[in-house]
Order: structure tokens, then sequence, then C-alpha cells
């Protein structure tokens, strides 16, 4: 083996043979022309296809925008939250950027036997070109390895109504092909200079396999090699966007032009439509009802499955995968739109209440795992809203939401329980918690908004109260909006009654309009979300997590040690994690507490599972198998945590029933943020241990 | 001194039980010298007849191959005449399914007031008179039939009147004609039962419920005692079902089924608006709960605070005593 | 076909503390939600598929004041074609005969093939609308109904009767139903239905409009008269029954004997 590094020379000439007794240079003009021609028209088709979309501004905030394609497109950011598949496709994503230039070397050499690529000559990338290919090989084998043998458990989707791990093998075999006939090629002129070398591993291979080749043959095979490597890449190119690997093409441009809004923030039934008009018909029932960014999240779905490997509805056995939501939709919007001849004769079935089912929507709580997780940034919860809005306008509701849509819209709160005694919980337990009823007209610095589930549930009502004694404890003067106040609206709108938010919406604007109040705080991750996403608040709105550290961090209030011998662990809620991005203020208030042990679940921050309660749960029944809040609780065990801290009122109603119904009374605990610090403040005389800390 | 005459229900070939609280009623109201009459429809129901004769003074017996099945619209027309001949002063019916079946086109074919669903009857001088539950059982009303002369219709709710005991009576058995113009209008197709085994929790009269309250599968056994103590039939609350300790069927509540007993034994039910939501009907309700404090014991009747594996099986063995 | 649907709005009692007005004969409003009587909805709804299957007129009809028309919206959301409200000073104090009466007034101009009613409303609990007014139209009816069909000119109903057994029943069209829980799943009204049918007239008819007379409807014209309403005697707390288990049980078993229980 040769120690220096050779410069393969273009010895084979494919520009300068005639094959089919035809020039080179022809011919391969015609393949390229063809190929060009067949994949601008597949590519047409498909874009077709998003020009019946619904309007959806994304060409707004562009340096964002740019930021995000860097981030998440080029750097590949979401890849490694799992590890083997993540490297595996950062390798192979990394070998594309680099070996693009070598194809289209390749493509040119089809004219000009010289032709070379100004910095894509020399020996550097020639020796980077080929340890890429030896690694593209690798990596085809890995991910054929394991689809073959190790079948991780999320490409078998058990709600899939068909497979496409086919076309998986379909892209890998081609990748693969295009490598082996490249190193040929290489192999063929490395061969005419008698050298291998260490900087070409992959064509010395090549070289040394092919040894029993006789010279004479040799140029042939190199023209062979070459001509395969092309007519390969235009298959390649072709078959992109009729697969699932149409993301090749379309993830970067999916990823810039992704949603910017914040994420809790629900879409409008529909954009551009001037404020007060109202539609004929309302959310999405058949694929054009789609937005046109949406059914591009369609075509740059991968089928990865890390959307339903997250989905806590899906592993709870409930009937829903988020992918097959993609999956469907893309399958159908391939069939009614084929690429050659026309649409098929006769009605296309039902999409929503037909390829999509009723209850594949309503098992959504749109927690957001899967959107968070999707390295391509495909949106589900936009989708799903819009589709149940739909069903809601079809009078399509299950009975148990029915019911308390309907209390919703009496009597502004979905227990049913009088609104005029929407205040009462401030002094229910015969004490005074320190919050004070804001009549209209009055004012107060910090206004407690609490949503029907501290207003009403008895058990939340005590973390309203041990929250308002804090306050008081801190010297806030702090008031609540009392019977003028109804429901956020928050799972109404997030359940597809927009109607019904709206009203309520107006109904809770007026109310502050009413008052004269500072900022508004909660302890709901609902309403927090409602308020400053939905009713478009703002900062002004904010977690009591986030109010009581800033408490803390001002001195305001000085928690005592708390080493019960338990080991405490932080859930985060759906709404104040994902869709907030509030993580460390709560941390900060246990961290704030001494000496109480603290332990971090495997699925915590954006990681977090949710606990079963948005879209209404709390009042129907799932179709799951088990229940969120118990593989939540049981995910707390995992982690050595005697008690589970929260934030968030659906997930202790959830987490509290899940550990009665499991038989862990008495072994397992769960608390709210607010009680659990409360506990602290009280455990010990102030003036000893103001002065002792 | 009044007539009064029962519209008597059959179970196929048995009399309803609710007769002989109607007979109960139809006594009181007709006073000393009154009398009183029962009117059963049916076929071959000979033998029902005999033993009304046993209880009332007078018996119509209408017996015609017609009338096989109970049909609220063809006994209105069976009864018309009956009624319209005049006489009775009070026509009482169980507020039964037959009962709102048959008793409002009946009134208004006879021109007789109907006061329904009645608690308790008495007569306001020459007019009936009763109390009947209204908003759910949460208000009484004190309602009293317009003075007319035609008398008036009423049924009756079951249990508000002690069933009469055996009669000794030896009233007299007419033989009741079908009017000539007797058409029914029902085609009877079929008649629907619950398959064998399967209880149907809807139709329960008494209820034992089980809430998560019994921690193991042991507890479901007590209940279990309690419940054919009392003869009752027994359903869950959410918690239980989803153990699969009870099928989904027996699941009381507004995500499961909705029931309207006249009894209603909570045992360990926290009572939850969720499942308290599928109780109607205002049953007389029982707790039996370790909390004090659990929102159940503001809606029931009676309450035992206690262990539930203590207060159970105790109750048990009093009921089987009491049963003698 | 054309279908004719009677309901009724009355107050939602769920949690509602409830108070009797100061004439002792009704009760106080002012802090009642109200909506459309449960079994009624399960009358629209059945009248609704019956059109979406068979084609046809859905006309909602209630008595009521202004008040009422919000059942009457929410049965032109459901699917309704028109509604008319029976809207007089007359009407007041109907009981259910004189409102029977007033149904039957309007309805007997109408054509009609099946005509369906709640099977009990929940604020009067009586249940007779229904059996009186089909007497009154002379049309078969068929109380309690948990499944309903209608096929070339005949219904096919399955209704609860006698020992909680449930039968099939056939009966010649025209006809009376009433609808009992069970006969369907009533779909969801939205806020947007509401508001898609809020300016869709609705007639209004008086008594003298009906060719009534005012002394047959309302109080006038009613075979029972409400004296008054009051509030059950027992307070509703569970009477804990204390001291040892033998004693609690022992009058536990007593109040059971007291209510038939035993």
């Amino acid at each position: 083996m040769s120690a220096t590094i050779l410069v393969p020379a273009a010895d084979p000439e494919p520009a300068s043979g005639s094959p089919l007794g035809i020039p080179g240079p022809l011919l391969h003009g015609l393949l390229l022309l063809v190929a060009l021609a067949a994949f601008a028209w597949i590519v047409r088709r498909r874009l077709l296809v998003l020009r019946r979309g619904a309007p959806d501004p994304r060409l707004d905030r562009l340096g964002e925008r740019l930021r995000r394609l860097l981030v998440i497109g080029f750097g590949q950011s979401r890849q490694l939250r799992y590890p083997v598949a993540g490297i595996v496709h950062v390798l192979i994503f990394c070998g594309f950027l680099v070996l693009l230039f070598r194809s289209l070397t390749l493509l040119g050499q089809g004219f000009w036997g010289g032709f070379a690529i100004p910095g894509f000559a020399g020996p550097v990338y020639a020796a980077v070109k080929d340890w890429t290919g030896l690694v593209m090989l690798g990596c085809c084998a890995v991910a054929a390895y394991r689809r073959l043998y190790v079948k991780p458990a999320r490409y078998h989707d058990r709600l899939a109504l068909r497979s496409h791990g086919g076309e998986a093998h379909v892209i890998l075999g081609l990748i693969a092909l295009l490598m082996v006939a490249d190193a040929v090629f290489e192999a063929t002129t490395l061969a005419a200079h008698g050298g291998r070398s260490w900087a070409l591993p992959l064509a010395s291979l090549a070289a040394f396999a092919l040894e029993a080749v006789p010279d004479s043959a040799r140029p042939g095979l190199g023209v062979f090699a070459f001509w395969l490597h092309n007519v390969a890449l235009c298959c390649f190119g072709c078959y992109l966007p009729v697969s699932k690997h149409f993301h090749v093409i379309t993830s970067l441009p999916n990823v810039f032009l992704g949603k910017l809004d914040p994420a809790g923030r629900v879409k409008p039934p529909r954009h551009g439509l001037p404020p007060g008009a109202q539609p004929g018909e309302i959310g999405v029932r058949r694929l054009a009802d789609f937005t046109w960014k949406h059914l591009l999240d369609f075509f740059s779905c991968t089928d990865c499955g890390r959307c339903s490997d997250v989905c806590p509805a899906y592993a709870t056995g409930a009937p829903l995968s988020p992918r097959q939501i993609s999956v469907k939709c893309r399958d159908e919007a391939y069939a009614a739109h084929p690429v050659f001849g026309r649409p098929p004769a006769g009605a296309r079935p039902e999409l929503v209440g037909g390829l999509i089912e009723d209850r594949e929507l309503w098992a959504c709580t749109t927690c957001r795992a899967c959107e968070d997780v999707c390295p391509v940034t495909i949106e589900y919860v936009d989708k799903i809203v819009d589709m149940r809005r739909f069903l809601v306008d079809d009078g399509r509701v299950p009975a148990g939401m029915q019911k308390a849509l309907g209390h919703l819209e009496k009597k502004g709160n979905p227990y049913g329980k009088p609104g005029k005694k929407r205040g009462e919980w401030v002094a229910a337990d015969g004490g005074d918690c320190g919050v004070r009823v804001l009549a209209a007209g009055a004012s107060a610095p910090l206004c407690f908004f609490t949503d029907s589930a501290t207003a009403f549930d008895p058990r939340i009502q005590r973390i309203g109260r041990a929250f308002g004694r804090l306050l008081r404890a801190a010297g806030a003067d702090c008031g609540t909006l009392g019977a003028d106040e109804v429901d956020s609206g928050h799972e109404a709108r997030r359940v597809g009654e927009e109607g019904l938010f709206e009203s309520l919406r107006e109904q809770n604007l007026q109310a502050l309009a009413a008052r004269e109040v500072g900022r508004v705080v909660t302890t709901d991750p609902h309403a927090l979300n409602a308020l400053r996403h939905d009713y478009r608040l703002g900062e002004p709105v904010l977690h009591h997590s986030e109010l009581l550290a800033e408490l803390i961090a001002a001195g305001r209030l000085r928690p005592f040690a708390l080493a019960d011998g338990r080991t405490y662990t932080f859930h985060d809620p759906c709404y104040l994690g994902r869709h907030n991005g509030v993580y460390e203020a709560p941390r900060a208030v246990l961290a704030a507490i001494p000496g109480l042990r603290t332990v971090e679940m495997a699925a915590a921050r954006n990681k977090s599972f949710c606990c079963g309660g948005g879209s209404l749960y709390l009042f129907r029944e799932g179709e799951g198998e088990r229940r969120m809040g118990e593989l939540r609780i049981e995910q707390a065990e995992l982690a050595g945590a005697q008690v589970v801290v929260t934030a968030c009122p659906f997930c202790l109603i959830n987490f509290e029933d899940a550990i009665k119904t499991t038989g862990r009374t008495g072994r397992i605990e769960v608390v709210d943020l607010a009680e659990l610090l409360e506990r602290a403040l009280v455990t010990a005389a102030p003036p000893a241990a103001t002065t002792g800390a | 001194m009044k007539q009064v005459l029962v519209i008597a229900e059959r179970r196929g070939a048995v009399l309803d039980e609710g007769v002989f609280e109607l007979l109960t009623a139809a006594r009181a109201l007709a006073g000393g010298g009154g009398r009183v009459a029962a009117a059963v429809l049916g076929h071959g129901i000979g033998g029902l007849a005999a033993e009304l004769a046993r209880g009332f003074d007078r018996v119509f017996a209408f017996d015609d191959e017609r009338l096989a099945e109970p049909d609220g619209d063809g006994d209105a027309q069976a009864l018309l005449p009956l009624l319209a001949r005049g006489g009775f002063d009070a026509v009482l019916l169980a507020h039964g399914n037959l009962g709102i079946d048959l008793a409002p086109g009946l009134s208004v074919r006879a021109g007789m007031p109907l006061l329904a669903d009645c608690l308790e009857l008495h007569w306001a001088g020459q007019s009936l008179a009763g109390t009947r539950a209204v908003y759910g059982g949460k208000v009484h009303a004190r309602v009293v039939a317009a003075a007319g002369g035609t008398g008036a219709m009423a049924t009756v709710r079951g249990g508000a009147f002690a069933p009469a005991g055996p009669g000794t009576v030896a009233g007299e058995v007419v033989a009741a004609a079908l009017p000539a113009e007797f058409a029914p209008r029902r085609r009877p197709l079929r008649t629907l039962r619950p398959e064998a085994g399967e209880v149907d929790i809807t139709q329960s009269e008494r209820l034992v419920a089980v809430g998560r309250g019994i921690e193991d599968e042991d507890g479901l056994q007590l209940v279990r005692g309690l419940a054919a103590a009392l003869g009752a039939d027994l359903c869950a609350s959410r918690p239980v079902v989803d153990k699969g300790w009870l099928p989904r069927s027996c699941q009381v509540g507004t995500s499961g089924v909705t029931v309207r007993p006249k009894l209603y034994v909570a045992v360990g039910i926290s009572g939850s608006f969720q499942h308290m939501g599928g109780i109607k009907g205002s049953p007389f309700v029982v707790a039996i709960n370790k909390d004090r404090a659990a929102p159940i014991f503001g809606v029931a009747d009676v309450g035992i605070v206690g262990d539930l594996s203590e207060v159970v099986p105790a109750l048990e063995a009093a009921i089987e005593e009491q049963k003698g | 076909m054309d279908i004719i649907v009677c309901i009724k709005r009355v107050p939602d009692l769920a949690e509602a503390g409830l108070e009797i007005a100061a004439d002792g004969r009704g009760l106080r409003t002012e802090d009642l939600d109200f909506d459309i009587n449960e079994w009624d909805d399960y009358a629209v709804e059945a009248a609704v598929r019956l059109k979406e299957q068979h084609g046809g007129v859905v006309t909602a009809i209630t008595v009521g004041d202004e008040d009422a028309e919000e059942v009457l919206r929410r049965a032109l959301a459901m699917g309704a074609d028109q509604a008319i409200l029976l809207d007089d000073a007359a009407f007041a104090g109907a009981d259910p005969f004189a409102i029977a009466t007033a149904l039957h007034a309007c309805i007997r101009s109408l054509p009609f093939d099946v005509v369906l009613c709640g099977a009990v409303t929940s604020d009067g609990a009586s249940g007779q609308v229904g059996g009186m007014l089909a007497a009154l139209l002379d049309v078969p009816q068929v109380a309690l109904a948990t499944g309903l069909e209608v096929d070339g000119g005949r219904a096919r109903v399955r209704h609860e009767v006698e020992g909680g057994l449930e039968r099939e029943v056939e009966v010649a069209l025209p006809c009376l139903i009433t609808a009992q829980s069970g006969l369907n799943q009533p779909r969801y009204v939205s806020i947007r239905g509401i508001r898609k049918v809020a300016d869709v007239a609705i007639a209004a008819r008086s008594a003298g409009d009906l060719g009534l007379a005012a002394t047959a409807v309302g109080e006038a014209g009613s075979r029972v008269r409400l004296e008054g309403l009051l509030l059950p005697p027992a307070g509703k707390r569970a009477e804990i029954l204390e001291g040892s288990l033998d004693a609690a049980v022992a009058t536990l078993v007593e109040r059971l004997r007291e209510r038939g229980g035993l």
C-alpha cells in the first residue's frame, strides 16, 4: 500500500464512451433530463396538495426562523434524545451534506471527463468523502440491523393501518448502492494507479475486492459503476417524494416554517379572518381544511415513532398514536392526489370520523410531549384541536364531556356548581386565608385567578388557601374576582369548543377590567396558559411557583429546614413546563427549603409524563387500559421518591387518585408546591429559626 | 263513604306486589262504609282475580286473549266503559311503567283529573287530594283534583303505602267484557328479558354500592354478603370497576350507569359528584364510611362512621336476625 | 315525514339550593339556571334522526314565555326546522292537562306523522303530558321509548314496561312517542351552533291564535290545582348513628325497616 495520497485520476472516462451506441454525454443528458422532469413533476404534484390547504402565515420573524433552522435543522438538536438512532441519523445527515458535492461532481463528469467543483477536487475532500462513504455504509448496516433484528418497539405501532417499513429498506439499499457504486468507480481508478491508501479506506477496500478483476475489464467496470451510481442517484431523488423519505427534502423547510407562536397558544380557527367574523364551518373535516403548513408536516413525517413513543395516551393503551395522524393523512393525500393519472373516481373516505376516528382525537390530553420530541417540529396539538372543532360543531362530543361543557356554559364551571359560590373557597374552612374577594371597582396589586378546580374542588381549595396564607406571610396584598370569575375556558378551547371559550374569555376580561389589578397570579397552569397565551395578557400573568420563587429570592419568605427523611421529586405539569417553559421556578422553591432531599425523575422537565387531566379528562373516562397518573406515580417511585410535589390541580387530583387505586396510600404522597412551602414555614418557631439562619 | 277502584298490575301470571299497597290506600280513601274494587286485565287470569277477591270487595276481570300482554294504549280502551259508567270516586294505579303508559290517556278519555306519582292521598272535601314529589324530590307539592263530580284518578309511588296483609273479604268476581269497539292499536312484537345471570342494575330497586374504601377483594366479599342479606344488587363506583373487581356494567356514575333505586347503601364511597350524578329518583341512602367528612354524608339519609370491615358484617348479622 | 317535538324549559336542580317563592306555589328563580328538560333532549335528538333518515320537517313546540325561546333555539341548533312558542299569560298555572290542551290546539292544525315528547320532566315529574296529548289527538301512543324506528307508515318502538322489562311494539303512523333516557345519546349543541340559529324566526301563538278560550287553558283549564309547595320535612344531612357499633347497627336496621328496606 502506498504511503502517498493518491489523487484518483478519472481514468475510466464515462463521458468519452458510447454506451448502447449513444454518445455518453448525450445519454447522460437524457438520464438527467428524464430524472429532473420526473422529480419536478412529482414535487409539483405534491406542492399542489399544499396549495389546497388553508392559509397559515409562516414567513414572519425570519431571524428566529433561521436560528431554528440552524439549531434544530442543521444542528439536529432533537436527534440525540434517542442515542443510537439519533447518532446514526446525525451521521447520515452529515454524510449527505458531504456527499452532495461528490454527487454533483459525478453528474458533471457524465458530460465532461475532468469535471470538478472548485474546492471539492483536492485530496482532502477525496479523503473526507471516502471516509464519509464508509461511515454511511456502516450507518446503513446499523439501521438495517436495528430494523431487522433489534426491532425497537417504536418502529411497530400497534395502531398502524399499514407499515411503511419497506420504504426504509429501499432507501437504505439505495444509499448503500450509491456508496458501493462510487467506491467501485473509485477503486477502478485506484487500481489503475496501483495504490491503496488509509486516506481512502472505502475505495481501497473496493480495490482489494476487485484485485481478481483483470486489468482489461477495469475501465468497463468503472464506467458501469459510474452509470450505476448516477442512475441510482436519479432513482433516489425521485423516490424521496413518493415515499416517507420526502422528509429528506421537506424537513429543513418544515423546521424553518415551524410554529413560532408560544407553544401553549392554540391556533385560531382560521388564519386571516377579521376579528369577530364567524366562518360558516370551522375545524378540520377534510384534508384540505388543514393549513398548508400542516399538510407539509404530513410530508415531513419520517414515521420515526418518537411522538408515539412519548405519548401518554399511547403508553396507556388509549386509541391514539400521534404519528398515525401524520401517516394516515399523508397516505390519504398521496392516494387522493396521485402523482400520475387522474384522482381515483368516487368519494374519498371520510378523514375525520373515518380514517381518523373520533375516539382517537378525544384520547389526546394536549400534553405536547409529541411536539417537543419531533425532530422536524411537526405540530400535533393545533391539528387535534382543529379536528375537534369540527367534531364539536357536528355535535359529536362524548357524553361525559357534554355534561362538563354544558355546566361551563350555564354555570361557568365544569362541576355544575352555582357560579355565585365561586368566591366562597377563600374561607370555606372557616378561617381567613388573606385573599380578598374584590368587588367591582376595587383594586389590588395582585389578583389571584383561581379557575374552577381551585374554586370548587374541596381538596384543591386547600391549595388556594395555603397559597393565600403564604402571600399574607410575605406581606403581599392579594385579591380575587370571586363570583365574577368564570372558568378560564382553557380546556373548552382545547376540546374544540371555541365559541364557549370566547364567551368565557369575554366574561373574565370584563371582570378583570372592572377592577384595578396589577399582576395576575394563578395556582393552575391551565389558567396560566389561558390568560398568558389565549387571552394574550402576556407576562403580567404569573404561576404561583414563579411568584413564590420571587418572594423567596426577595427574602420575603424564609423557609425553615424540612428534613423529614423523605425524598421529594418535582413533577413538571405539562402546561407549566412544555407549554410555558417554567422549569426553574418550582425547583428554586424546593432548593430554598433547607434540608429537603430531592431527586429528579427520569422523565423530568420537557420529558415530563402527563398526569392525564387535560382535555376535561377529570370529567370523563378514558379508553386506556391504565391511567396516566398511575404510570407517573410508578415513575416517581422508581426514582426513589416518597413525595411527589406538583404545581397543578389536575396533576394533584390524578396522582392522589392513582395512589389510592394502586394501594400506595401511606407509602407515597402528593402535595402542591404551595402546601409544601407552607409546611416549611411553620415547622419551627420563627424567631429562633431566623436568628439561627 | 267512597267507591275506589284499583287497576291491578301484573307481572306475567303473578300480581304486582304494589297492588296491595294500593289496596291500603284504597281502603283508607274508601273509609268505613266505602267499597274498594279492582280491575285486572289479561288472558287466563281467573287465578289472579280470585286472589284479588280476597282483598277487594269486587274484582272486574277482563279476560281476553287480546289482552295477553299489558298495553297502556289497549288497556285504556278496555277500561274506559267501566270508568265512564261512573260511580268511582277514585281510581288508583301504581306509578310504574304501566301506570305512566296507561293513566294519562285513560284520564283524558274518562274526563277525570289525574294526580300523578302521589306519596299520600286524602279527601279535601269531595275532591281527591294528595302530595307529590317535584323538582327531583327536593320539594313536595300539595295538589287537589278540581271539583267536577266525575271522580279522579291517581298514580301512587311504590312504597308510599304499606302493603295490606292477606285479605279475607271474599269479594265478588265480575267478568268484564271488552267494549265492542275495542281495537288495540299496538302490535306487540316481543318482550325483551335480561339474560339470565346478568344483573341490570338500572332496574334494581335496592343497590349496595362499593367504592374505593374496600381495600381489597376480601372487602368486596363482605359487601356481597350484605347485599345478599338485603336482597340487593351490587354496584360500584369507578375505582372498583377500574380494578376489574366488578364489570363495567356495574359502574354507577356520570361515566357509568344511571340507576333509580329506592334504597342505596353506599359502602366505602366518598360521594363524589361523578358517582352521585348516576343516582336518580331520590332513593333512601345509607352511607358507611370511615371518613366523617366524606361528602357522602351530605347526601345520605343515614350513616355510620366506622371501619367497614367491622360495620358491614355486623349490619349483615343484624339484618339476618331481623329477618329471623 | 312531518315530526313534531314538544319540549320544556326547566330549572337545573343538581347543585341548586331551592327556595320556595313568596306565593308558595313556585320556586324563586333568580339563582336558578334553566335548560331543556333532559328527556325532551332525547325527543329532539330522536326527531332529528328521523328527519336525517327519512327527510321531512321537524317542528319544535313549547309552552312558555320569551325565556323559553332558549330551548327552541337549542332544538333548532340540533336540527329542528321550525319552532313555535305558545306564549300567553292565560297559559300560566297550567297543569299537565291544560298544557296538553294548548299543545293539542296547536298541533291539530299541523300535518304530522310522529309527535315526540319527553317521557317526564325534571320539574313537575308527572309524566302525563305525552299520554294526554295522544288521547286528545286520538292517535296511538307508546310511553317510555328506548328504541324507535319508522318504516313504511309504521313505527317500531322498544319501550320500558312492567317489571323492568322492555317490549317491542308496532304502531301505525301518526303516533305519539315519549322518550325515555337510553333512547339515544343527544348530540352536543355548541355555542356556535346556537349563534347560527340566532336569527331564525320563532312563531308565537296566543290562546286566541289557537282558538282557545282563556278559560280552557292555564290554571282555569286545569283539572288538578296546585295548592302549594313545601320543603320535605327532613333536612338533607345524614343522620349519623353514634354510639357503639351494635347500637348504631340496630338503629340502622330500624331505619331500614321503617323505609320498607327489609
